[in-house]
């Protein structure tokens, strides 16, 4: 036994154990908060520049306490999602539509295919002055980053489903319909969940710079405020609550594909 | 009236770009009566899964036509069953939706379903695997799933390409008299694929062999052999007489394309 366990951290794609794994992914975290902490508390870098993990955390607890912090973060959420499932709810069924049929795929994937490429941000200066700086227009910004993204893959995953599945169904009796219904969207629909959680953190840079610009709340809003302020340690909060958001609705989106898709696991 | 008349099909494969096209089916005539098993033995890309493609609707003859109880075949459907060589169940349906699949689609309700699936689970032998996922289970158990969800349809005709090819010998020899036992007593016309010489005649009540592509029918032998048949018969002189005689037809077919 033992010499298969020697050298197991060396051997390609050998599995880890789930402790090692999670005692490995903390302590990246760990070399990487002691690396800013000693540039900062080692004074290699000056306070004015960048904050210490330690006045990060005061900074942020008084963002919390006294400036009403998880209200901007709520927004901020609430922007992200909105605009996020406005886009899904168009940019799937569009998706399916261009990648089952090869008529709406050669009058839509020119476009989109333009489209994607148009950079959501530079649509910022436009849409304040078509939707002001409410609401609308950070949903916009949002809803016009995703969408076209998400069409173009979910097309690309439907377009992929096996042929000799859908050979199958046309030999039990299946009709056209049929086969879109009962087979190209469920065979795709895991890796179509997987595409929604990809874009969603997409979804979160562009709310950031919307907010960035023009805003009255939020957590881009507050990170404009505190450069006024030259206050490092409040923008680093926001960005760390960034990811830490980040990280939670991803796990969240895996629980609920392995959820809803238990067929798909090997 | 004959279950399948093929009647000079054939299928050419327009040239890809700067190549030459492929000829996969020079002209094949053939009739098929009810309740025969017939089966297909040919050396790999001699056009046998083209010609089953074709009577399947799955593909359209070069030439010729293709009529199913007298009826021209211009596409799919649920009157011609399809098991394939590759795993082809629905992974996102259990063992008992996928053999509700066809029943499903044509609209029957799910109390008069499961009645016929319970009857293929237990024919082809998958008690207890009603409610696991296809991943689940082994490549011969797939397989048999992949029969019963043709046949719960009531297909008048089975068209298998090389079902078994995957498997391993012994539990292909099982799946061989499996389809035997379900064909007598369902009474399908079988149309049945392989490159297998010993599982061609084991299965038949007709062996077609077919040349080296372009693919034409050049021996066309009834096996007299009784049935219920079962392994032993493998051993049967007549049986190793046959399997001779068909090898001595597929031998020189196979050099060609070695
Ligand atoms: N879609 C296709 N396009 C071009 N050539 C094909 C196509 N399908 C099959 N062929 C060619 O036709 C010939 C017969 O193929 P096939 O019917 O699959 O043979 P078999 O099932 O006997 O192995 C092969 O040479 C194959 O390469
Ligand atoms: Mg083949």
């Amino acid at each position: 036994m033992t010499t298969i366990r020697r050298g197991r951290y060396l051997r390609p794609l050998q599995p880890l154990p789930g402790a090692a794994k999670l005692a490995f992914g903390f302590l990246f975290f760990a070399l990487f908060v002691a690396a800013w902490g000693a540039a900062t508390f080692g004074g290699f870098v000056s306070p004015l520049f960048l904050a210490s993990p330690l006045r990060m955390v005061q900074e942020g607890w008084s963002l919390l306490t006294e400036y009403n912090f998880s209200y901007d973060i709520a927004v901020t959420i609430w922007r992200v999602v909105g605009g996020f499932v406005l886009a899904a709810i168009i940019a799937v069924p569009l998706g399916i539509a261009m990648g089952a049929w090869k008529v709406v795929e050669a009058l839509l994937e020119p476009f989109v295919s333009f489209a994607r490429y148009l950079p959501a941000s530079a649509f910022i200066p436009l849409l304040i002055l078509w939707a002001g700086i409410g609401e609308t227009q950070k949903l916009l910004v949002i809803f016009i980053g995703s969408v076209f993204q998400i069409i173009l893959m979910v097309a690309f995953t439907v377009g992929q489903t096996r042929r000799d599945l859908v050979e199958a169904a046309y030999t039990l009796g299946a009709s056209d319909l049929g086969i879109v219904k009962r087979v190209l969207i469920p065979a795709s629909a895991p890796q179509i969940a997987e595409t929604l959680r990809l874009v969603l953190g997409w979804a979160w840079t562009y709310v950031i710079v919307a907010e960035l610009i023009g805003s009255s709340s939020g957590i881009g809003h507050m990170i404009v405020d505190s450069q006024a302020m030259l206050n490092t340690g409040q923008i680093i909060f926001g960005i760390i609550v960034i990811g830490i958001i980040g990280l939670v609705s991803d796990f969240l989106f895996k629980a609920a594909n392995r959820r809803l898709f238990p067929w798909s696991l090997a | 009236m004959s279950a399948v008349e093929i009647k000079n099909v054939g299928r050419v494969f327009p040239a890809r770009r700067g190549g030459e096209p492929t000829v996969a089916l020079t002209p094949v005539s053939l009739d098929i009566a009810q309740n025969e098993f017939v089966t297909i033995l040919g050396p790999s890309g001699c056009g046998k899964s083209t010609l089953l493609r074709i009577v399947g609707g799955l593909d359209d003859p070069s030439t010729g036509e293709v009529l199913v109880n007298g009826i021209r075949v211009v596409g799919p459907g649920s009157d011609r069953g399809m098991v394939f060589q590759s795993y082809t169940l629905f992974p996102w349906l259990t063992v008992a939706e996928n053999i509700a699949f066809g029943l499903r689609e044509k609209g029957m309700p799910k109390s008069a379903r499961d009645g016929v699936v319970q009857d293929y689970v237990r024919k082809v032998g998958l008690n207890g695997f009603e409610h696991h996922w296809p991943r689940q289970l082994s490549g011969g158990m797939q397989q048999r799933v992949a029969i019963a969800r043709a046949l719960a349809n009531d297909p008048a005709i089975l068209l298998m390409d090389e079902p078994f090819g995957a498997l391993d010998n012994q539990t292909r020899g099982l799946m061989q008299e499996l389809l035997l036992d379900i064909w007598q007593s369902e009474r399908k016309t079988v149309l049945f694929v392989t490159h297998d010489i010993e599982e061609a005649i084991f299965l038949a009540s007709r062996c077609l062999a077919m040349s080296a592509r372009p693919g034409r029918i050049k021996a066309d032998v009834p096996i007299a052999l009784p049935y219920p048949r079962d392994y032993h018969l493998k051993a049967d002189p007549t049986f190793v007489d046959l399997k001779m005689r068909m090898t001595e037809e597929i031998r020189g077919e196979a050099t060609l394309v070695a």
